[in-house]
């Protein structure tokens, strides 16, 4: 399994880094790719079905727990399954949709690095790894959204994607920390045994909250939907397999993985009901409000995303299997829209249903695939998309409460959701054929074929659902723990409510698509209503906070050297100064002092004068003067108090450094007096206080007793372990000589600088 | 003397600081030095100041024996001036470097990345 998510790295890096090297032609090979790995996971289907689970492990961090733990069980089969197959035929259609495009070499590369790191997501069996796979998913899902890049509104589009999902990333990995340290592990599986530790922890409602932010971001839920829309700038086959087939479905995925580990509580499951039920609503009523086709696709898509949510909410077995056949039945219907949609853009070049019609005369093939996939998305019978319907009022009807209000909402949003894939499977094919239309020619082999074999795959499964049952359905119940005792998928369940509620999403699905026409007066409605949507909210909250920290920045980074200065210094004087006074009893030992004597008084004295000198003075050469006489006061007192190495080397430098100073400061201007007074006078108080507390301190700390065993082992090993008598330059050069030989790199390193700086010669610019 | 070398720190401290806080580059540079010097001279200061006898074993004896002056903060403080000196060489020649492609020592003039002509 390691080995499959890396051929698609290594695919990616290939492509991104040396594809332009390869041919263009050969883009349609790049196809065998989710081929080979779609094959690869189908020969898993038998041992799975037997009830195996495939594992596998790679030692990456032990020490931390992090391992790369990859399970394939069910669910992971089934999504494995679709990323690949999906992924296969979008692959295919890619090459001819993006033919001769500039960057097609960049666009597969990304679109491999999502394939693999979807399939590490739907793989990982250790949260840390499935969240490192998770974030990948999201950037490469922001380079395909913005792949147009010199298009505005793509780059747009894919900022807010990219700080939506991203958001969520991080509320991802809050989660998979506390989640881990909480059950002691970070193994999924292993996760499964300490579910009642889990459920019980203090932690358990920020944890839940911290999954939902991660799961709601990146499966488009009210309401952080907006981004989802705004995704369908990418090209239509990205929008096709990211944005509608596998990415968004992460989070569903990722939901129903944790199902076994933290559902249970009343506050898991009335969430998602809320949440999943409040966008199914939302967005179908959004898509009476659209003309563009893959505007109707990205909020029916978002509906149905609501649909799954809300039936993992609603975590009964039978709403758990709606669930699993629904995230089939949607992916195959929709990707088949998406498809046709890309081939109507393609040639006609607009995607506004208001100008599309009667296609069929020219495209009979694509209007037939349209017409299939309309009806599985309306779940006529006998599509596959009947059934999932079935599952699903089903699973609302038989909830423990508020059967009648959920199974309503279920039956609206389908009703919403039959007249959107009509409007985008249906109207553009029927009526009367545009003139500037009729010259359209079918299109190539690799743009039909998919979508019809995703059309076809709706129908046979919807005949034939035991293709299904026992090969994927059961085994994806089993991992998630729901045993369904019998199961058996069938088209007719006879004359029942559910057969009745079913009837009548079609009649008034059918009655709404003829009766009511897009109209420029509805969607004029939802823009008034436009400023109160969660998208203006939180992207208006984002404006805000990005001025608040431009001036937040700019109030500390201003690029004044003493502002800094004077920001440290007053925190350092405020946190030093409250210790000083609120634990320290200023006391003196004047015993312990040392006695006077004039000569180091004297030095004192002209020590303390040179500094002031130093600080005052109008003269340049003065200062530097006054500052060498400085160094020479300071070389004496390490004389006078036992330290002759320090004397010397202070001594030499204080000499270099004033030398150097003289050589290269003559010809600066003139010394200026460049600030107000005023500002003199804080200053003057701002050093005042500091030096006070730095000299307060020194007093306080020097009366502390302290522990010399360290230098007792110097003064007593120098001459027997190391042959010398001065202990200091024995340290330096024997106990310590690795970091006197740094210092040296050091020193030179400041040479070369100071060195090269004297000689470079500046660039002359004309 | 402990008490007035505490004095001195907190003056250099104090001095340093003040001349950092100038306009002008050269004296930031002497404020570097400046606050260089009284650091070194806190840490001789913390580690105990003993006169006449520093830590050097006398040629007939193996080890330091007697009151002694402790070697560890002369060992760091050694070192903190040679690196100091490395810093203020490269810093001196900097700003020299800069006032050549400024064509100011004020620093207020310096707070942006945009290229002198």
């Amino acid at each position: 399994m390691l080995g499959a998510i890396l051929t698609g790295v290594i695919f990616a890096l290939v492509l991104v880094f040396f594809g332009r090297f390869l041919k263009r032609r050969l883009a349609i090979l790049f196809a065998a790719v989710p081929l080979g790995l779609f094959l690869y996971f189908s020969q898993y289907i038998k041992p799975i079905a037997n009830g195996d689970i495939i594992t596998q492990s790679v030692s990456w961090l032990p020490s931390f727990g992090i391992n790369l733990d990859f399970t394939l069980d069910g669910l992971s089969l089934m999504f494995s399954l679709l990323i690949t197959g999906i992924g296969f035929l979008v692959f295919l259609y890619a090459s001819e949709y993006l033919k001769g495009h500039q960057y097609l070499d960049r666009f597969y590369g990304y679109l491999g690095l999502f394939m693999a790191a979807m399939l590490g997501v739907v793989l990982s069996d250790n949260v840390v790894t499935l969240f490192l796979f998770w974030e990948i998913t999201s950037i490469s899902s922001f380079f395909l959204i913005g792949f147009n890049n010199n298009d505005k509104a793509s780059r747009k589009s894919a900022i807010t994607a990219l700080s939506l999902t991203g958001f969520g990333g991080v509320l991802f990995l809050g989660f998979s920390l506390i989640l881990g340290s909480i059950a002691g592990t970070y193994s999924i599986t292993e996760m499964l045994n300490a579910k009642e530790l889990i459920v019980q922890s203090d932690y358990y409602i920020p944890i839940i909250i911290l999954l939902f932010g991660a799961a709601f971001t990146k499966s488009a839920q009210f309401p952080f939907h907006f981004w989802l829309p705004g995704a369908m700038r990418a090209p239509t086959p990205v929008s096709t397999y990211l944005h509608s087939a596998t990415m968004v479905k992460a989070g569903v995925y990722l939901l129903m993985r944790f199902t076994p580990v933290l559902g249970g509580p009343d506050s898991w499951h009335y969430t998602l009901l809320a949440v999943g039920g409040v966008t199914m609503v939302y967005a179908a009523v959004q898509i009476v409000s659209k003309t563009d086709l893959k505007a109707i696709l990205a909020y029916s898509t978002i509906s149905a995303l609501g649909v799954m949510i809300f039936l993992t909410g609603l975590g009964t077995n039978k709403a758990i299997l709606a669930a699993s056949v629904f995230i089939l039945v949607h992916a195959l219907y929709k990707a088949t829209l998406f498809l046709i949609t890309g081939i109507i853009d393609h040639k006609t070049h607009t995607r506004d249903i208001r100008k599309l019609s009667g296609l069929r005369k020219v495209m009979l093939p694509i209007a037939i695939i349209g017409l299939l996939a309309a009806l599985s998305n309306g779940g006529v019978p006998p599509t596959f998309g009947f059934l999932g319907k079935d599952l699903i009022y089903e699973a609302a009807l038989e909830s423990e409460r508020w059967n009648w209000l959920l199974t309503g909402a279920s039956v609206f949003t389908n009703i919403l959701l039959f007249y959107g894939g009509f409007q985008v499977g249906v109207k553009p094919f029927i009526g009367d054929l545009p003139a500037k239309y009729e010259k359209i020619t079918m299109p190539k082999p690799q743009l039909w074929i998919p979508p019809a074999i995703l059309a076809l795959l709706s129908i046979v499964i919807g005949i034939f659902p035991l293709l299904i049952q026992d090969s994927l359905v059961v085994p994806t119940l089993n991992a998630l723990h729901v045993l369904e005792d019998e199961l058996h998928l069938k088209l007719w369940h006879g004359f029942n409510l559910v057969l009745g509620l079913s009837m009548l999403t079609i009649l008034i699905g059918l009655l709404i698509y003829f009766k009511m026409q897009p109209s420029d007066k509805r969607t004029a409605l939802f823009t008034k209503y436009e400023p109160l949507s969660p998208k203006a909210v939180i992207l208006k909250g984002g404006f805000y906070f990005k001025k608040f920290s431009f001036k937040w920045t700019n109030f500390f980074q201003n690029g004044y050297l003493r502002n800094y200065i004077n920001t440290i210094l007053l925190f350092l004087v405020f946190l030093l100064g409250f210790l000083l006074i609120s634990h320290i009893q200023l006391k003196m030992n004047f015993d312990a002092m040392t006695d006077i004597t004039f000569p180091e008084l004297a030095t004192l004295i002209i020590l303390i004068i040179s500094v002031l000198f130093a600080v005052i003075t109008q003269s340049r050469l003065a200062a530097v003067a006054a500052l060498g006489i400085v160094g020479l006061s300071i070389s004496l007192i390490f004389l006078f108090y036992s330290a002759p190495d320090l004397a010397m080397t202070q001594f030499s430098i204080d000499t270099l450094t004033m030398i150097l100073f003289v050589l290269v400061l003559y010809r600066l201007p003139k010394y200026l007096n460049l600030t107000n007074p005023r500002n003199r006078i804080k200053d003057v108080i701002i050093a005042t206080t500091f030096g006070t507390l730095i000299a307060l301190l020194a007093l306080e700390v020097w009366q502390v007793t302290n522990n010399n065993e360290v230098s007792r082992f110097y003064a007593e090993h120098a001459y027997t372990l190391a042959k010398g008598k001065n202990v200091v330059n024995v340290i330096l050069v024997d106990f310590r000589g690795i970091d006197t030989l740094m210092e040296s790199v050091v020193l030179t390193v400041a040479a070369i600088g100071v060195f090269s700086l004297l000689k470079l010669r500046l660039h002359q610019k004309d | 003397m402990e008490l007035i070398l505490a004095i001195v720190v907190g003056l250099l401290y104090a001095s340093g600081i003040y001349m950092m806080l100038r306009r002008s580059l050269v004296k930031l540079i002497i404020g570097l030095i400046l606050l260089g010097n009284g650091a070194n001279l806190l840490i001789f200061l913390l580690g105990g100041i003993t006169k006449g006898s520093p830590a050097i074993i006398a040629p007939d004896q193996q080890m330091l024996t007697e009151i002694y002056a402790d070697p560890i903060p002369q060992a760091l403080i050694l070192t903190a001036i040679v690196i100091s000196f490395g810093l203020q060489a490269f810093a001196i020649v900097l700003i020299k470097r800069a006032y050549i492609v400024a064509k100011t020592d004020d620093l207020y003039q310096m707070n942006s990345t945009d290229v002198y002509s």
